[in-house]
C-alpha cells in the first residue's frame, strides 16, 4: 500500500492548535492550583481528631485512585448539572482534574508532612516558637522539598491527562485535533504531531519545576 | 438500571480485564527488553531506550493509542480495534515497565555484580540467577502501582471505538439516560478490580521497608 503523508491540514491548524495549547496550560495549571488546594484541605482533614472526618479523606483518597479519570470525568459532567451547577465543559474538566490530582496529592503531601522527625517540632516549641512559627521557619521547608519531586512528576501526569478531557469536548489540545481530524481525515499526521507537541510541553514543565527545585530547594539552604 | 444492562456491563468487564492482562503480560516481556537493554553498558543503545522511555511518559497515552491505532493502518497493516488497543498498551506497558525495572536493577548493590562477576558467571546466568530475582522483589509494589495505572488506561480504548467497561456504560447510558447509575456502577466495577491490588501493592512496601530497616 503507498500512502503519501500530507501535513497540509496540520500546518493550516498550526495556530488553531498552538492556541489549544495555552488551552490545554490553563486547564493544567488551574487543575494543579485545585489539586494543590485539595491536597492541603485533605491532609488538615485527615489529621483531624475527628474520626469520620479521617475517614471520609481516606474513602475519598482511595475512591478517585483506584478509579479511572474518563469516568470520573463523565460522572462529574453528569453530576454537577443535578446538584443545580451549570457549567461549560472546561471549567467541568478543571474541576475534575483537581479532584483527580487533590486525591494523590493528600497522599504525598501527608508523607511530606509524616517525614519530618517530631523532635522537630517539640525542639521548636521548647525555644519558645509558636506553633505558626515552627511551621513556617521549621517545618515548611524540609517537608516542601521531600514532596517536591513526586508532586512535580504527579503535576505532569496531570498535564498528560489533560488530554482525557477531550472526552467531554473541553477546550484544548487533543480535542481540536480531533477538530482537524475529522475534516481532514489525515489522523496519523495530526496525532503524530500533537503527540510532539505534548512531549514538548511535558518536557518545558519538567525544566521549569527543575528550575524552581534548583533555584529554591539546592543545598545549601538559601 | 435493569438486569440486561447489568449484563452488558460484565460483558464489557471481561474486554477490560483481557485488555489488561494482554497489556501486562506483553508489556512485562517487552519491558525486561527495555529494563536490560537500558542497563547494558553499551551507551549508545541505553541513551535510545531513555529516548524512548522519555516519548511514552511525556506523551498522555490517548495520543499514544491514537497514533498506533492511525499508524498501524497506514503502514497497510489491518488490524481491529481490539489488537491495535492491546499493542498501544503493550507499548505504553514496556516503557513504564522497563523504567520501573532499569531502576530496581541498578538499586541492587554493586557488590552482587562483582561477586557474581569473580564467580565467573555470564552476562545471561549473572541477570537471571543473582539480579534480576532481587530486582523483582524491590520493583514489585511499583509493578503493582503500574499495574493499577494500566487497569485505569484501559478505559481510554473506549474513545478509540473498543467495547470495553467504560464505552459499556457510554452505550447504557445514552440508552436509559440514568448516566449517574450507570457510571457509579462503572466505577464501583473498577474500584473491585484495583482497589484489591493496591491495598496488597501497599501491604508489600510496608514489608519491605520492614525488611530493610531491619
Amino acid at each position: 500500500m503507498n500512502y503519501t503523508m500530507d501535513f497540509t491540514p496540520v500546518i493550516d491548524g498550526l495556530p488553531n492548535l498552538l492556541a489549544a495549547c495555552l488551552g490545554t496550560f490553563t486547564l493544567a495549571i488551574c487543575g494543579m492550583l485545585l489539586a494543590t488546594v485539595i491536597g492541603i484541605g485533605g491532609v488538615v482533614l485527615r489529621q483531624s481528631p475527628i474520626k469520620f472526618l479521617r475517614w471520609l479523606v481516606i474513602g475519598f483518597v482511595e475512591l478517585i485512585r483506584n478509579t479511572p479519570f474518563l469516568v470520573q470525568i463523565f460522572f462529574i459532567y453528569f453530576a454537577l448539572p443535578l446538584a443545580g451547577i451549570r457549567l461549560d465543559p472546561t471549567p467541568t474538566a478543571i474541576i475534575a482534574l483537581g479532584i483527580n490530582g487533590g486525591a494523590y496529592a493528600i497522599e504525598i503531601i501527608r508523607g511530606g508532612v509524616q517525614s519530618i522527625p517530631k523532635g522537630q517540632m517539640e525542639a521548636g516549641l521548647a525555644l519558645g516558637l509558636h506553633k505558626a512559627q515552627v511551621f513556617r521557619l521549621i517545618i515548611l521547608k524540609p517537608a516542601l522539598r521531600a514532596i517536591y519531586p513526586s508532586l512535580t512528576s504527579q503535576f505532569v501526569l496531570l498535564t498528560l491527562s489533560t488530554s482525557i478531557a477531550s472526552a467531554i469536548s473541553a477546550y484544548e489540545l487533543t480535542s481540536v485535533s480531533q477538530r482537524i481530524e475529522s475534516e481532514s481525515f489525515r489522523s496519523f499526521e495530526v496525532y503524530f504531531t500533537v503527540t510532539a507537541f505534548y512531549l514538548v510541553i511535558s518536557w518545558v514543565m519538567m525544566r521549569i519545576f527543575a528550575l524552581f527545585s534548583s533555584r529554591y530547594f539546592s543545598y545549601p539552604v538559601k | 438500571m435493569g438486569r440486561e444492562e447489568f449484563v452488558f456491563l460484565l460483558m464489557g468487564l471481561k474486554w477490560t480485564v483481557a485488555l489488561s492482562a494482554v497489556a501486562f503480560v506483553c508489556g512485562s516481556i517487552a519491558g525486561l527488553v527495555v529494563a536490560l537493554a537500558r542497563t547494558c553498558g553499551i551507551a549508545a543503545v541505553e541513551r535510545i531506550m531513555a529516548a524512548y522511555i522519555a516519548v511514552f511518559q511525556g506523551t498522555p497515552l490517548l495520543m499514544q493509542l491514537f497514533v498506533v491505532y492511525y499508524g498501524l493502518a497506514l503502514v497497510g497493516i489491518k488490524m481491529d480495534a481490539w489488537a491495535a488497543v492491546s499493542l498501544g498498551l503493550t507499548l505504553h506497558a514496556s516503557a513504564y515497565l522497563g523504567e520501573i525495572w532499569r531502576g530496581a536493577i541498578e538499586a541492587v548493590p554493586k557488590g552482587q555484580t562483582e561477586a557474581a562477576k569473580a564467580l565467573s558467571l555470564g552476562y545471561v546466568s549473572r541477570m537471571k540467577d543473582v539480579l534480576l530475582p532481587q530486582a523483582l522483589r524491590i520493583s514489585l509494589p511499583a509493578t503493582i502501582g503500574f499495574l493499577v495505572q494500566l487497569i485505569k488506561g484501559t478505559s481510554l480504548a473506549s474513545i478509540v471505538g473498543f467495547t470495553e467497561l467504560t464505552r459499556a456504560g457510554n452505550i447504557i447510558s445514552n440508552q436509559i439516560f440514568q448516566p449517574l447509575t450507570v457510571f457509579s456502577v462503572v466505577g464501583a466495577l473498577y474500584f473491585l478490580m484495583c482497589c484489591p491490588l493496591t491495598i496488597y501493592g501497599a501491604h508489600l512496601e510496608r514489608r519491605f521497608a520492614a525488611t530493610s530497616r531491619s
